[in-house]
């Protein structure tokens, strides 16, 4: 039977309305990815002629080199310790009841509301206040402050999720509380720890508000050379390191799902 | 009666609490202003099947979790196979749990739950691999080593979870509701299978449920519990025909208040008058009261028969007749009744002559097990 015309018409709607935000969220993907296989030394779309130049452009341009080896160094280090310092203050927020859990709670997700701006200046003026500017290690705790957040929910979900009856189970079979945490308590929270730190190392290898404050010329990552490009140039290794910069992210997310499965990193996947 | 011992045989093991698989002296524990288990006294003999039965918040699970070590009680002391436990942290208590929803380890195989607490005891590779071998048969679980739980289904997974807690050789095996999330059928063929491994086995059991029926035909001895506290402890028989009060009675099989007067307290016996007819109930819970009082008798539906003679102690009227095959439950409306309404259960035939609906009959009370309690709220 035929559905009345109304309905198809509303079906229809409801697809193309599908396709256009589709389209809206990879469009600025697109032309940046086709403008980037310009030959000549306007970013204009579409390309009159293909060409690698500018690839080759980005890749051996010294500041990237330099921004991308840096953004790398602190993207591992401010991950992996907001990784481990994420893991604990969930663990203990699930974990314990004490005074003052709620101002600890927000105080931890505070970074998400504060602009990174805000952040970024906070520090660069305590930075000079100890005579640590222009160090890695200024930068790697302003990234640790952006990205626990996203860490702490992760672990934090994962550990709601967990059936604490598993815990005592083992317990009862005699496993002492350091067997209980490493056979049953993290492989169960793998995924959520996992999904934390792919946040965290994404999140810090693309952060830029912040990094523009707290990073100098020797510390400067990734997003920071091509802001600081851009201003001197306009031609189409812009587009050539962001396809690049695309295509460094989307690796690691595919990574993660050949071992994990996306479903389980993004705690989406259903009980069975 | 419970039995309160003094608090002097709390610190030293007597003789008698060798004897006990597990005992609690006084054990209270509170979360925050709320007692959720209130000076439980209790002693459970080797190879015994306790049950621990009551309405979800009455303190059997915290009862149960405060044995195996999962919560610390603010007063009183645990006592496992004669020596005191209380600070005794659970890994090493060597007591086997089920859960309800069997917790088993998710990223591990059938074979690895089981061998998981042999592995935490350091038993060597070769051993590990022949007890869970004979356990995982015993169980009839041979065949299914390498699947992952969730490959199973319910009845599987409970049979490893009992294989995982049982390959231990726990002290105590505690059982929390674990057949709540079967389907009927299984749910019966795992209660016969479950008490015949125990019985085998003869491992002490605390099987904590709120299901009377299972309780009924599984345990050596029920510990009724409400509102935090131990009612009564008995075996099944005793707590349905001598209820110890009025919660027993009412969670404990069905049955109907009549009004009733207290004629005459004897010392083990009193007499209680309904409708110029006396019955004999036990004295015990009547404590206190005194002859010509108003007191509520407590009679089982199969006590009560249709009577054609002078017996008849009142009158009432079929409010609604259940035919259930081999026999009938009545619904009689008689202000006798203490809510207005009794319940009696005939045998198919005796019921026979009842036309149904609407038609008055007269009731007898038969039968020597009718206990009477104080009136509510006295």
């Amino acid at each position: 039977m035929a559905k009345p015309l109304s309905h198809r018409m509303l079906s229809f709607a409801g697809k193309a309305l599908v396709v256009a935000i589709l389209g809206f969220i990879i469009l600025p993907a697109f032309v940046v990815t086709v403008a980037s296989f310009n030959d000549k030394a306007i970013l204009s779309f579409p390309p009159q002629q293909v060409s690698l130049r500018w690839f080759y452009n980005a890749i051996n341009y010294r500041d990237f080199r330099a921004g991308f080896h840096n953004g790398m160094i602190i993207m591992l280090a401010a991950s992996f310790i907001a990784l481990i310092v994420g893991a604990a203050f969930a663990y203990v927020i699930d974990r314990y009841n004490f005074r003052g859990k709620q101002l600890l709670e927000a105080l931890l997700l505070a970074p998400l509301v504060v602009p990174h701006f805000t952040v970024g200046l906070g520090i660069l003026i305590l930075a000079a206040q100890m005579g640590l500017t222009r160090t890695f290690t200024v930068v790697v705790i302003c990234h640790v402050i952006l990205v626990l957040p996203f860490v702490l929910r992760s672990v934090y979900i994962s550990l709601r999720n967990l059936d604490h009856r598993l815990e005592l189970a083992a317990a009862s079979l005699g496993a002492q509380p350091w067997r209980v945490l490493f056979t049953v308590t993290l492989p169960l929270l793998a995924p959520g720890l996992v999904s934390g730190w792919l946040f965290a190392a994404i999140l810090s290898f693309n952060e830029f508000t912040a990094s523009l404050f707290v990073t100098a010329q020797r510390t400067q990552t990734l997003p920071v050379a091509m802001y600081n490009y851009v201003r001197e140039y306009a031609d189409p290794t812009m587009a050539a390191i962001s396809v690049i910069f695309i295509v460094v992210t989307a690796t690691l997310l595919a990574l993660a799902n050949a071992f994990l499965g996306l479903g389980k990193v993004l705690n989406v996947e259903q009980a069975r | 009666m419970l039995s309160r011992p003094g608090r002097a045989s709390v610190t030293a093991p007597t003789a008698a609490s060798v004897e006990a698989a597990v005992r609690l002296d006084g054990v209270t524990k509170r979360f925050g202003p709320s007692v959720a288990l209130d000076q439980a006294w209790l002693k459970i003999g080797r190879g015994e099947f306790m049950t621990l039965l009551g309405p979800s918040g009455c303190g059997k699970t915290t009862l149960l979790n405060l044995v195996a070590g999962f919560l610390a009680p603010n007063e009183g002391e645990i006592f496992i196979d004669g020596s005191l436990v209380t600070d005794v942290p659970a890994f090493a208590r060597q007591t086997g749990i089920v859960f309800q929803n069997y917790a088993l380890f998710p990223h591990m195989t059938v074979a690895s739950n089981v061998a998981y607490g042999l592995k935490a005891r350091g038993v060597g590779k070769d051993e590990i691999g022949k007890r869970v071998a004979d356990v995982l048969a015993m169980m009839k679980l041979t065949g299914y080593e390498a699947r992952k739980p969730r490959e199973l289904s319910g009845g599987q997974q409970q049979r490893v979870a009992l294989a995982r807690a049982l390959v231990i050789e726990p002290k105590v095996l505690l059982l929390d509701e674990p057949f709540s999330a079967l389907d009927k059928n299984l749910r019966g063929a795992m209660q016969v299978e479950v008490k015949e491994i125990q019985r085998r086995l003869g491992v002490t059991t605390i099987f904590v449920t709120h299901d009377q029926s299972e309780a009924l035909s599984l345990s050596d001895r029920i510990a009724v519990m409400s509102a935090g506290r131990i009612c009564q402890i008995d075996t099944p028989e005793a707590l349905y025909r001598r209820p110890a009060d009025r919660f027993v009675a009412s969670f404990i099989g069905e049955g109907s208040l009549l009004s009733a007067t207290l004629d005459r307290m004897e010392d083990d016996s009193a007499t209680v008058s309904v409708g110029g007819r006396a019955v004999t109930v036990p004295s015990a819970p009547l404590a206190g009261q005194s002859p010509g009082a108003r007191v509520d008798l407590f009679v089982r539906p199969e006590h009560l028969q249709v009577t054609t003679t002078g017996d008849a102690a009142f009158e009432g009227e079929v409010a609604a007749s259940i035919y259930q095959g081999d026999h009938v439950d009545l619904y009689v409306d008689t202000p006798q009744a203490a809510n207005g309404r009794l319940m009696m259960r005939l045998a198919a035939r005796d019921a026979a002559g009842i036309s149904g609906a609407g038609s008055k009959i007269a009731i007898a009370i038969t039968g020597e097990d009718a206990v009477a309690f104080p009136p509510a709220g006295a």
